[in-house]
């Protein structure tokens, strides 16, 4: 193969608010390059986890290459680099955006700018890349491109009267899209001779190559046998094959070159070794300095994971070091629950990554788990000067020792239409949220800016955000720092035992409407006894609230039906199945979904 | 020839009108209905293998036909089916045999037939002396048409009478119903049941917003029950069951005690050789099957599930040709094969159902076992919790353990 002259390449990705069509447009662009025929194409090919498909969401990073044979008789080589859209994963867009030269918004038709259009759209201009418009979904009876673009002018300061009219899921416009990628991206620059400098934006576990680095070359050029070290974490190794993508395969080539997107195998063992964001250069020829922007993902959201049934624990390890060889965000470490036993304690980018780990541990490897109350990382400052991070609210030092608290603060932008202003803003003063301002957006959208605890919006916030605002309202958020916050632990005591895995941290000034609510959430969870069971929160020793679940009077079957006693036994076989799903704390029986069931504690509708 | 004892159930599924609580398979219906029905139920006992009366190693010692209101039959087939049963069947010469009836169904002609065709104790449904609670419930009769039949069940000689109370009815006090335990305690019959309503799915009470009597209230009554009965002579001896010394009702002490018994009609249950089975519960499908059931070649139809030769073959389409179009596998609505586990469970949890509680010599003498080797550590657990009680060979549930036997007897599954 000749050498790919630099000019004949487009690097881009393609920003949306979920469910704009960002995937679907993706799939198109590849059905259209003809790099795979129709029949080959499943739904959404980018997305190869089937958890991505069914969600509709694209969780890591992938990225594809095409050849599209232009208007102007050019044959130019398209890197796709598709990018997660959620906030979770912000991290993981950026370094995605930084492996691009353009990119292509998407905005439907009917809906217009969404909190993750601007928020994903500020991004990309923020890595200087070249942004152009598409408007999908014109076919929808509702779509309204004419406001759509000037909305995109006027909020965005992008000039949208050209853009390309399309619907991504009945092929309209399509063609349109691809000569606008050709003429309105950028091709990339770099010098094929300097030393290697190349951006790592994924990387992948594999049983048989080990870790495939999935990276942007820079500047230089890397080939099969070069002793690659990566920048941050200092790993070395030889590189055995490198290549491009495919649709769903990995197709080896000579070499990578300045402004070419491809993949590195080099007998790595750990994808810690090869984190996002980090650069690869030539280990005998190395580049003067890393590329910007690399941090260490952090995880924001911890929460304890156990399995249901307490024999599965060496499976639920199996299978969280499994996840963990392909997710460098992920971390976990054993911690033990009076309550629940044998678990880990684990951290994720956020709830969304949570809840994605948590559905594949029990879908794809069939365990039935027990989750806590997802918590953030609270800074403690002790008096003896030692700052703890908080990520078990179990570890909290005793009162006494702590000079003073910091929790996470998130700035938060929330688009709504203005009939629901008045009850978001309620919303966000319940849970703590300082006010900075409002924009309108047109004369029926706003876009609230708020300064939030992020522990007030782990739990429950998206939910009470949409059903506040009946679906319309999108969220996006930014983590700001650290801020002092006056912190208490509040424990649930249930028959006067504290309940471990029911605590958590929560500012003071909440402390008693959460306590009671939990208080009442507990009481309808646990089942009758034969003994009275007080259900009591408390903070530091001291009861704030209180429910009472009321003794077992009575528990009879009277008639038997004309013999038929296997109805009878139904019944009971059914109390017994419930009982086998409790735990089990002192003497009180506690059913699992009790444990999950208090983390929804939004009762406005 | 030591035979062994069997019960025999029959099923009468109608009624004049359908009460608002109830959710057994019964309701109204044509005399053709019923007289069709009938028909179908002799063909089934007919076709009994185990009614082979010569070479059965069963007696029957007790009959029970309950319903739905199986005294809305005329009672020259009630007297066909007694017959039929008789034909096929060894009949003890004490046998229980009991029949359902409901005020307002029977007059005094018809008990005079009862007793001819060999009834011996009658089961009336009052469920209240308060009219107004009786209309509450949907039932056709009131409390004088009771007096009436109870009346002419003792002119006909019937000297054995259970009556059915209910409490926790809606609107229900516990002052009314100690007014209706009395005036029943006062006709002075050998058995009182008392069942608490219990408002099941697709009942049209289910769908009603009831003003029940709390649970204090329920429990109230409960005790009160007892405490009443017992001055009055009636000995509890079963969770809902009353009687006077030697009057307890040997049929349903057969469920309770896991014993034999084969039961002929719709939704009927059986529990027979380790088995339990239940009969279709739709009427036409029951009808439609037993048309396709040919008596004269071969014994071949519900009742006979256990049966090897006729499962395997019938199953596997080798044997006798059922000429009907329902396999015999559907026409069960239930097939259980009962592990040795789950006997020894049934054993516990039915029998703890019983005042005297369950026998260990008797639990050994079936399974080989004895229940605190088998239980020891849920027996001990609710002898701890004050819910069980050992007493020389039997255990049994206390006072306080009646009140949540749910609670016990699932500990057993």
């Amino acid at each position: 193969m000749s050498k790919i002259e630099q000019s004949k390449i487009r690097n881009f990705c393609i920003v949306a608010h979920i469910d704009h069509g960002k995937s679907t447009l993706a799939d198109r662009i590849i059905e259209h390059t003809g790099l795979l025929t129709s029949r080959e194409m499943q739904a959404q090919v980018l997305d190869n986890m089937d958890l991505e498909r069914e969600r509709g969401i694209t969780i890591k990073s992938q990225a594809v290459r095409t050849v599209y044979k232009a208007q102007d008789g050019g044959e130019y080589i398209f890197n796709l680099i598709d990018t997660p859209g959620h906030v979770d994963f912000n991290y993981e867009v950026s370094r995605s955006l930084a492996a691009c030269d353009g990119a292509i918004l998407v905005v439907d038709a009917a809906q217009g700018i969404e909190a993750q259009t601007l928020a994903n759209v500020y991004l990309a201009l923020d890595h200087n890349l070249d942004v152009f418009p598409v408007i999908n979904k014109i076919d929808l009876p509702s779509a309204d491109p004419q406001r759509v673009k000037d909305e995109i002018e006027d909020v965005i300061g992008l000039e949208a009267q050209d853009a390309p009219l399309i619907s991504a899921k009945n092929g309209i416009g399509i063609e349109d899209v691809l000569e606008a990628i050709v003429n309105k991206i950028p091709s990339p620059t770099g010098d094929a001779d300097a030393p290697l400098q190349a951006l790592i934006f994924d990387s992948l576990y594999d049983s048989y190559k080990g870790v495939i680095v999935f990276c942007r070359v820079m500047e230089g050029t890397v080939k099969k046998g070069t002793t690659i070290q990566m920048m941050a974490t200092k790993a070395k190794a030889d590189v055995v094959e490198v290549g491009y993508f495919g649709a769903g395969q990995f197709i080896p080539c000579e070499e990578l070159s300045a402004g070419m997107v491809g993949y590195i195998t080099a007998s790595i063992k750990n994808v810690k070794d090869t984190a996002v964001g980090d650069t690869v250069t030539d280990f005998n020829r190395p580049c003067k300095e890393p590329l910007p922007g690399y941090k260490k993902v952090r995880s924001m959201v911890y929460c304890g994971v156990y399995p249901a049934d307490g024999a599965k624990y060496p499976d639920l390890r199996d299978a969280l070091e499994k996840l963990q060889l392909n997710d460098a965000a992920l971390n976990y470490e054993p911690e033990t629950s009076i309550a629940l036993g044998f678990g880990f304690r684990c951290g994720f980018l956020g709830l969304l990554h949570l809840e994605i780990i948590q559905e594949r541990l029990e879908r794809e490897y069939n365990l039935d788990l027990v989750t806590t109350a997802p918590g953030v990382v609270y800074k403690v400052h002790k008096t003896d000067g030692e700052i703890i991070e908080l990520t078990n609210p179990s570890n909290l030092p005793d009162p006494s020792e702590i000079e003073f608290m910091e929790e996470p603060i998130v700035t938060a932008e929330i688009m709504v239409t203005t009939e629901y202003i008045g009850s978001i803003m309620e919303l966000c003063q319940e849970r703590r949220g300082r006010y900075l301002g409002m924009d309108y957006m047109e004369e029926t959208r706003a876009l609230l800016k708020y300064e939030l605890p992020l522990n007030e919006i782990i739990y429950d916030f998206f939910d009470a955000l949409k059903s506040r605002s009946r679906g319309y309202a999108s969220f996006d958020y930014d983590l700001k720092g650290y801020e002092q916050s006056e912190l208490v632990k509040l424990d649930i005591l249930v028959n006067r035992e504290e309940v471990d895995a029911l605590s958590f941290i929560v500012h003071k000034d909440t402390a008693y409407e959460r306590g009671r609510k939990m208080c009442e959430k507990l009481k309808d969870e646990i089942p009758r006894h034969l003994f009275e069971i007080p259900i009591q929160a408390a903070v530091g020793g001291k009861i704030i609230a209180r429910e009472t679940v009321k003794a077992m009077r009575k528990d009879v079957l009277a008639k038997c039906y004309g013999g038929d006693i296997t109805r009878k036994k139904k019944l009971l076989e059914k109390q017994k199945e419930g009982k086998k799903r409790m735990r089990q704390i002192g003497n009180v029986e506690i059913p699992q979904q009790a444990f999950m069931s208090v983390l929804k504690l939004d009762d406005k509708k | 020839m030591n035979r062994k004892s069997l019960g025999i159930y029959i099923h009468i599924p109608f009624c004049v009108q359908k009460c608002l609580y109830c959710d057994f398979v019964s309701g109204p219906a044509s005399d053709e209905i019923k007289r069709n029905y009938v028909n179908y139920l002799l063909k089934e006992i007919e076709a009994c293998i185990y009614g082979n009366k010569s070479g059965s190693e069963y007696i029957v010692d007790t009959i029970f036909i309950g319903g739905g209101t199986p005294s809305v039959l005329d009672a020259d087939w009630i007297e066909e089916i007694l017959c039929k049963l008789k034909e096929r069947f060894e009949i003890s010469d004490d046998c229980e045999c009991t029949i359902e009836v409901n005020p307002g169904t029977v007059d005094s002609d018809k008990m005079e037939k009862y007793r001819e065709a060999g009834i011996n104790r009658l089961s009336i449904g009052l469920q209240s002396c308060n009219d107004n609670e009786l209309k509450i419930l949907g039932r056709i009769h009131n409390f004088k048409d009771f007096e009436d039949m109870f009346q002419s069940a003792r002119m006909a000689g019937f000297d054995n009478i259970n009556v059915d109370l209910m409490s926790s009815i809606p609107e229900q006090t516990e002052e009314s119903f100690t007014r209706s335990l009395k005036q029943v305690i006062n006709l002075s019959p050998e058995h009182i049941s008392v069942y608490s309503l219990i408002v099941e799915a697709g009942t049209p009470f289910y769908e009603m917003d009831l003003n029940l009597p709390d649970e204090d209230t329920e429990r109230q009554i409960y005790y009160k029950t007892g405490e009443i009965l017992k001055e009055r002579g009636y000995e509890q001896y079963e969770i809902s069951n009353y009687a006077k010394l030697g009057k307890e009702c040997k049929h349903n002490i057969r469920y309770w005690q896991c014993d034999e018994y084969i039961g002929f009609g719709v939704a009927a249950a059986s529990y027979f050789n380790g088995v339990r089975w239940k009969n279709a519960e739709d009427i036409n499908f029951y009808i439609k099957y037993m048309q396709g059931v040919d008596c004269s070649v071969d014994k071949q139809c519900a009742g006979n599930i256990n049966d090897e030769h006729c499962t395997e073959n019938s199953n596997t389409g080798q044997g006798i040709e059922n000429t009907g179009i329902i396999q015999r596998d559907e026409f069960y609505s239930e097939k259980d094969i009962l592990t040795p586990e789950e006997q020894c469970a049934e054993f516990m949890f039915m029998g703890l159902r019983m005042n005297q509680g369950i026998s260990a010599e008797e639990f050994y003498k079936r399974f080989g076992i004895m229940p605190d080797e088998k239980y020891g550590e849920i027996i001990e657990k609710h002898i701890q919790n004050g819910l069980l009680v050992k007493e020389e060979d039997y255990i049994r549930l206390t006072d306080k353990g009646r009140d949540v036997c749910n609670f016990v007897m699932a500990d057993f599954l």
